[in-house]
């Protein structure tokens, strides 16, 4: 089993993703609401994968996602945004993130999306 | 703001409600109104906008529509916080996916959520808005589009 943070800024989106993750796969170890808080909670709780959105208050995804893989590179992340331009998913890769999934999604969207990222 | 501006929000709109339980979402025809008597409901998710667009887009809604919604995406706590969590979020959804067509450059804000009456939402006087108007289940919506290039 995988250990998994969550980070949003939206609740009902952190409480969407907790209920619909197949629980013989990621146990739910951590849930931000912005960057600087994800960054605390990775340090106590080292999660394997993330759920990352990109635009949250005080630090965004895409700041977290650097200081994230600054500190473990083997992390990996799935972009969960509504930003669904090229540039800013191409940009996401390039910081670290492994794969990206565009909002509104559903249940079998980001289940998908996870296991594709865990099985590479 | 051309037909094909107003495409991408309406597709926005429609693409938020197939992914809920309840897919039938219809979308009026847009329309233009002053911004000195803005449209509104009980609920507000706003977006600010900058870049080569400048403005805003907003999201609202009457409580009861925004309650089962919150049902619709299988979130059973319809308390405060999460109605004014999901008008947000819808906001962020619409503006974001955008971004499709206008590229990066098209800079979303995060949400701003308000309550209440429309006298409390206050937009360019030298602007106007195009409302689109959003039916859903018996509940009428709207998102409001006020842009300038």
């Amino acid at each position: 089993m995988l250990s998994l943070m969550i980070v949003d800024d939206s609740n009902i989106i952190r409480r969407k993703i907790e209920r619909c993750n197949d629980s013989e796969k990621f146990h739910v170890v951590a849930a931000a609401a912005n960057g600087a808080e994800a960054l605390e909670l990775f340090k106590q709780t080292r999660p394997q994968v993330v759920t990352m959105d990109l635009t949250m208050p005080e630090m965004d995804g895409i700041a977290c996602i650097q200081q994230l893989m600054a500190m473990d590179s083997n992390l990996r992340i799935l972009v969960i945004s509504a930003l669904s331009d090229k540039a800013t998913g191409i940009d996401a890769l390039k910081k670290g993130a492994r794969g990206f999934l565009c909002k509104p999604f559903t249940d079998d969207q980001l289940l998908e999306a996870l296991t594709e990222l865990t099985e590479d | 703001m051309s037909q094909e501006t107003l495409q991408v929000f309406i597709d926005g709109v429609v693409r938020y409600f197939h992914h809920t339980n309840d897919k039938d979402v219809k979308v009026g025809t847009p329309y233009l109104v002053e911004n000195n008597n803005p449209a509104a409901y009980d609920v507000t998710g706003i977006i600010g906008i900058s870049g080569p667009y400048r403005g805003c887009v907003y999201f609202t809604a009457p409580r009861i529509l925004l309650k089962h919604l919150l049902l619709s995406i299988g979130e059973l706590d319809t308390s405060n916080e999460h109605i004014f969590d999901l008008v947000g979020e819808v906001a962020n959804t619409i503006s974001g996916n955008a971004r499709s067509r206008f590229g990066h450059e098209f800079m979303i804000s995060v949400p701003v959520m308000i309550e209440g009456a429309p006298n409390q939402i206050h937009l360019p006087s030298q602007m106007r808005s195009y409302v689109i108007p959003v039916y859903w289940k018996a509940y009428h919506a709207a998102v409001v589009i006020c842009l300038e290039q």
